[in-house]
Parts: structure tokens; sequence; C-alpha cells
């Protein structure tokens, strides 16, 4: 049991102690985010643990397991340090040798380095690689510098040093003037400028208030918050304490999906430590103030996402919004004022608290300042987490960091800000990627999300797949978006499977038009985006399914057929042994045939196929 | 057995209308899905009336009323893995089990899930078996996977 911090001077004594733990002469990283942990980073950390007692080092060697370094795709990652050596696809069998030459004599293993996809060079450095050299990683850079489970790692790192100024000497006004000259707007999606809603939460009448974290970060195709929550749930909870004061609140919810168990984990570790520490409870630090944090956990329904639902969800009741005539800094979570901010804008608190908001400010541009993270997925090189200053071309996110098309086909759109945002074509690419710029083109950042498509994605099936998506998990409440979404997934499917009519493209953007102005809450009115936003850049696309009955794309599976080339088919047996629906015949070393009828288009043959024998169209 | 589970779960939130979403999380863990008696004693040891509690129940994704089959294979449809072909991986499990998402094997030993992301999406497209994340997956690979639960299956009734 550790004894509680009672004064700042306590806090300050144990950033000494914590850091001299840190002062062994090499420290080894491992990524152990859910990424990660998925390619096996475990094992590789056991391996490597278990290797290096047996080695007699672990005296000089640091094992730190942290949360999400943002390069998923080269998973499991490991970083020596001070020599920066970054080691991608690191096996439990590497380990030994690892020990034995880098960690012993500082000799690189060449075949564990990075391999640049543009070059073809090998990477020693980690801040040598294009993906990371191109990013400002201001916030998502601690992730690497922490272990979660440890809050002495937090307070290493300088961890609660904002808290201690801003209970130490800064008044609640003080502290809102601060947010708001840093221009720090809400991340989830709305851009709402943070420091209003904490001036307008204090202002609200009434002494009991409370500050929720939004961790349900439901859009498909978006993962920062998960990565930050997992890895750096203390600058969360050290965020919701300076907003606590300067709001007055003393009672915080971090709402997180379950989908998301180990943030859910983490996040529990973090509040538990940061209580046994005396950094949440009462008379915090011995400054009076009082905050404490519970996690609820989602369980599963995109619109709690929305902030009246999340309030809903975490009350016990179902998950449903509530027109926000009264903002819910006013009347909020049990009709108290209440104040909601996003994962990453929580996150973004100490900083600006710490450095200044002039700081903050510098970075970005046209009213929208600091950082942001954005999860680049899809048909790209280089997928994973990117945090790069507001501002910044799209063009530089996908090819400078993203290192460009994955599979040498070209880029064609991408899908920025889930289901309430909309697709980007190629010649909007030089775009400043800030909220006003995205959302005055058709699209938003939404949470962040940035999904890449390229001529083997269907534009018009992307559009049907956000509406199956929305219409499934719309709540039913408000009339325009639970009947307004069906018709609209009605027509494309008719348009996707050969009966759409060219009166049906006008019938989709009266529908979308209805739908942004009538419908109760955000998520509804923005809902018809990926169709609105679609039919603006890739009508052509709608025109040919329509008129031609055809899928340029080789996608939507009734307006396409595989065939076998016989002259091309070996009669190898792989595509009819790997077809799930039996739609394959033929005899061995003789072509084989595909069954019209017995085949659902899934295109699985295709990958199988080594010779190229099997065509699309 | 189950009284003890609920009574665990249930212990320090009598009379607290407000943790009706946390106890169903917690009976959906230990049970692996939301029996209806146990929702007429959550009702009552909450103090939310059964109508709620079965609105609930209904409303949110997580909740399964129905029992699930020992194990859980879960598709991710979200954004990333739908571009990757997550599709595909669906279809392949629907031929090889026979059963739609949301379904049971009649052996009871698949249920088939789809979720709509899961935030490992530089991994897709993602299949979860029972809690287990496996990335850049593609239907060659969903197979040999379903095939060594079946080899370990028959190995457990062998053993016996």
């Amino acid at each position: 049991m550790v004894a509680k911090l009672k004064t700042f001077a306590d806090l300050g004594a144990a950033r000494t102690c914590a850091q001299a733990k840190r002062n062994k002469a090499q420290t080894v990283t491992m990524c152990c985010g859910t990424g990660c942990q998925a390619s096996s980073s475990q094992k590789v950390a056991e391996a490597f643990k278990s290797e290096l007692a047996a080695a007699g080092l672990v005296d000089s060697v640091d094992v730190r397991l942290t949360g999400c370094h943002g390069f998923c795709e080269q998973g499991p990652i490991m970083v020596i340090d001070p020599a920066n050596i970054l080691y991608c696809h690191v096996t439990p069998e590497d380990v030994p040798e690892i020990i034995a030459t880098t960690v012993r004599t500082g000799e690189v293993i060449d075949r564990l380095l990075y391999v640049d996809p543009a070059s073809g060079e090998k990477i020693t450095r980690e801040a040598d690689i294009p993906f990371y050299r191109a990013q400002d990683r201001t916030l998502l850079g601690q992730n690497r510098r922490v272990d979660p489970s440890n809050i002495e790692d937090y307070i290493a790192i300088g961890g609660y040093s904002a808290l201690t100024k801003v209970l130490g000497g800064m008044s609640p006004e003080a502290v809102i003037k601060q947010i708001q000259e840093s221009g720090l707007r809400g991340r989830g999606g709305g851009g709402f400028p943070t420091g209003r809603k904490w001036e307008q939460c204090r202002a609200a009448a009434g002494e009991e208030k409370y500050v929720i974290c939004n961790g349900d970060e439901g859009d498909p195709g978006a993962y920062m918050d998960r990565s930050v929550l997992e890895g750096n749930p203390h600058a969360i909870l050290e965020g919701m304490l300076i907003g606590s004061y300067a709001i007055g609140a003393n009672q915080g919810y971090i709402y997180v999906r379950k989908e998301y168990p180990l943030a859910v984990s983490n996040a529990r570790k973090a509040v538990e430590q940061a209580r046994q520490w005396g950094l949440l409870g009462e008379n915090i630090l011995g400054s009076g103030h009082n905050f404490d944090v519970e996690i609820a956990r989602g369980a599963g329904a995109f619109v709690c996402g929305e902030s009246t639902a999340l309030m809903a969800s975490v009350e016990g009741k179902v998950g449903e919004p509530r027109p926000k005539d009264v903002h819910t800094v006013k009347d909020g979570l049990w009709h108290k004022p209440t104040c909601l901010n996003n994962v990453e804008t929580w996150a973004n608190v100490p900083m600006i608290i710490n450095n200044g908001a002039a700081w903050f400010a510098a970075k970005g541009s046209n009213g929208s300042t600091g950082t942001k993270i954005f999860a680049l997925t899809g048909r790209i090189k280089n997928t994973g987490l990117v945090e790069v200053p507001m501002g910044i071309s799209l063009r530089k996110i996908l090819y400078d960091i993203g290192g460009g098309a994955a599979n040498g086909v070209a880029i064609k759109a991408v899908q920025t800000g889930g289901p309430s945002g909309g697709c980007l074509p190629a010649e909007k690419f030089d775009l400043p990627v800030d909220f006003d710029t995205l959302t005055a083109a058709g699209s938003m950042i939404g949470s962040g999300g940035m999904v890449v498509m390229d001529e083997h994605t269907c534009m018009v099936d992307v559009a049907k797949y956000f509406l199956a998506f929305l219409q499934d998990e719309s709540c039913g409440k408000c009339v325009p978006c639970r009947l307004g979404l069906e018709r609209m997934l009605e027509i494309l499917t008719d348009i996707t499977e050969g009966r759409g009519r060219p009166e049906q493209i006008e019938v989709l953007e009266d529908l979308g038009d209805t739908m942004a102005q009538t419908c109760l809450c955000a998520l509804g009115r923005t809902a018809p985006n990926p169709v609105l936003s679609t039919l603006r850049y890739f009508r052509k696309e709608y025109e040919t399914h329509i008129h031609d009955k055809s899928c340029p794309a080789g996608v939507c599976r009734s307006l396409i057929r595989y065939s076998i080339d016989p002259g091309v088919c070996t009669g190898c047996g792989a595509c009819l042994k790997a077809c799930p629906h039996g739609a394959i015949s033929g005899e061995s070393k003789k072509p084989h045939a595909i069954s019209e009828t017995m085949c659902t288009r899934c295109g699985i043959c295709t990958d199988t196929c080594k010779f190229e024998a099997i065509s699309v169209c | 057995m189950s009284n003890e589970v609920l009574e665990r779960i249930l212990k320090g939130r009598r009379s607290q209308p407000q943790q009706l979403v946390e106890v169903l999380q917690d009976v959906q863990e230990a049970f692996g899905y939301i029996p209806q008696d146990v929702m007429t004693t959550v009702s009552g040891d909450l103090g939310v009336p059964l109508i709620e509690v079965s609105r609930v129940a209904n409303f949110y994704k997580a909740f399964s009323l129905k029992p699930r089959g020992k194990h859980v294979i879960t598709v991710c449809m979200g954004t990333a893995c739908h571009v990757r072909g997550a599709l595909r991986m669906l279809d392949e499990v629907e031929g090889q089990l026979g059963i739609e998402p949301g379904e049971t094997t009649k052996d009871g030993l698949f249920t088939l899930e789809r979720v709509n992301c899961l935030g490992a999406c530089a991994l897709g497209p993602v299949v979860v078996l029972d809690g287990r994340y496996h990335g850049k997956m593609t239907p060659n690979k969903l197979r040999k996977l379903i095939q060594s639960v079946h080899a370990a299956e028959k190995e457990v009734t062998h053993g016996r």
C-alpha cells in the first residue's frame, strides 16, 4: 500500500523518486496496445523479461510495456533506447539474439529493421522513419514513455504537474481563460470550443456538477481514443481533475466502449492507483478540492457517443438522445450541469496548462489549433495512428506519412469522420485538414478516422455500407432518422442490385436534406453525409450502376460475375478447396469451372488463385 | 452456483437503478447471455420495472437474450475491415458453419457475431475467436482457425 500524497511537496518528492527508478543504462520499450497484442507482443515481452533475467542484465536494462505507438502495421514493435533502434515484426524467437547482440554490444540486427517501402532502404532509428518523422507526436508520443499500469511512470515524465500548477495557485477563471486562449476545440467530432463549454458549465446554476470523458468511440475506422485510454489514462484523469476544478465538479465518469477491453481495464487500474496515491478523492494534495471518477462501460450502441444518449446510458437507462433545447452544460447527467469532453480533448488539457495557451495556439491554422490524432486505415501502405498539426494537407498525411497507395492501386478517395463524415476525392487532397475546411467540403474531421479507398473500392457500396450501419444503429426515437435511413438504404440496395432508376438519385438527395434539417440528434442530422458526399463527388459511379447495371470496382455482387479462364487455369484445385460454398468443380490438372447458381460472388477464389486465372466482370 | 454468481454481481448495487447497465454487463459476462429469470431478479433487486430491464437488455448490442455457443467468432465489420474484405470473412464462416450472424450451430459449439468496429483497424480484416484477436485474416487462415477448434474439441471428447 502506498502512502497517500498529501501535499504538493509530497508529489514533488514522489516524482524525484520515480525518476530515480528510470535511470538504467538502456530502456527496451515494447508496444502492448491492442494492435500489437493481436500480433503476440505480450509473448515477446515475456520472453524478453525471462531472457534478460537469465542473462543477468535486469539491473542495467529497463523493460517497459507501453500502450500503442501508432505504427500498428509493423507490430509487434520494440524500441531500444538510448540508441533509438526500432525493430518491427519481432517474434519471441528473435529475443535471445536481440539480447546477445543489440543489448549487449549495441550491434544492430539487420533483418528486424524497418524497410522504407518508398526507397527500399533499411532504417535503424525510430526517429528517422518517415512515418514518425513527418508527425508532431505531442500527445501520442507520451504513450511510448509510460507503462499505463504504473502511475509512477506518468509522474516521472512530469505527470500531475499541471494539476499542481492549477490547484496551487490558479483561480478556476484563470484556468478557463487559458483553455479559451489555447483555442482547443472538442476532438470528438463537434469541434465546439472547449473553454466556452467549461465557462458555460461553471456559470450554470446548481451546486452539484459533473464532468464526463466520452470514450465511446463508436465510429468504425477510428481508434485514437482507444489508444490514449489504453496507453496514457493518467493524462485523461489529470485533464478531468483540472476541468473539475475549473467547473466546480466533484464527480466524473469515464464512459468507455465495452468493445475496448484493454482500455476498460487500464482506465480502471489508473483510477484505482490515483485513489491510492491521493490524486483522486477528498482534499487532493491538501488543496481542498474533492474529485472522484467512476468507469461506465458502454454496451454496444453507437448512438451513445451522442452526449445526451451517453448520459442516459450512465444513468442505467436506454441510450436514447433527447432534444437539446437546454444544453447539457445546464441540464445534463441527472439533470445537473455536466461538462462532457472527448478522450483526446481531456488529454490535451495538462499540456496546455504546462506549456501555456500560446504554445498550443501556435500549432495549427484557420481556427483549429493544436495537433490532432488520426487513424489512418484502409488501402494504404502505412496504417496506424498519426498525430499532426491541424491544417496539414490530406496529401501530406496520405503520402508523406501514409506512404501512399497499397498494392500499387491508385488512391481514389479518403473517407473522413466516420458515418457522420464523407468521402473526399483525390482532387481535394490539397485541402488543409481543419474543422471548418473539411465541413465546407462536405465531410468533417469527426473523431478522426481516415479510411483510404482505391480503385477497388466501390463508392456506392461504401455509401450503402454506412447507411446499413446507421440504420442498424439508429435508436429509432425520431421518425426522420428511423424511416429516412430505411428508405435511403432501400434505394441504395436497389442501385447496387441492378434495379436502380435514374430518378432515385434525386429522391436520395431530397431525403438527405430532410434528415439534415429534421433529425433529433447530430448523429441523425449527419447520417446522410456519406450518401450526399459520394453523390457530390462520385455521381458517375451511381450513374454507371443505374444505367449500365455494372459496378466498375467489381464489388457489388449482383452486378458482377466470376469466371475462370480455361486457357490459364492449371487445375491446381486451390480455388476448389477454398470456395466456402462448393461452387467450383473440375478434375485435377484440368481447367475448373464456377457454377453461376451456387456462386455467391464472395471473391475468395480470386484471392486464392496464384495464376490469375479467375476474373471478375 | 448461478445464484452465487448473481449474488456477487448484485452485492452493493441493490436499490440503485442507475447500476442497471453495469449489472447486465456483468450478467452477460458471467452467464454468456441474459437469462429471463435473472432479469426478473435484477428487476426486483435494483428496483427497476421488468419492462425497463427488458428494454435495456434489448436495446444494447452487448446483451444477448439467447445462450451463446461454446466458442464465439466475432467478425469485425468496421469500415477499415470492410474495404479490406471483411464480407469475405463473414462468407467463409457462414459457409463453413452454415449459420448466419447471431446464430449458433446446432451442436452448440459456435456462435457467429458481427461487430461494428473493434478499433484494431490497422490489422483489418480482424476476426476475434473467444476474445483473442486475429489480424490480417484471409479466408484460408480463417478456415484453418475453425478447423483447429474442431480438432481441439475432438481431442477433448476422445480424452473423456
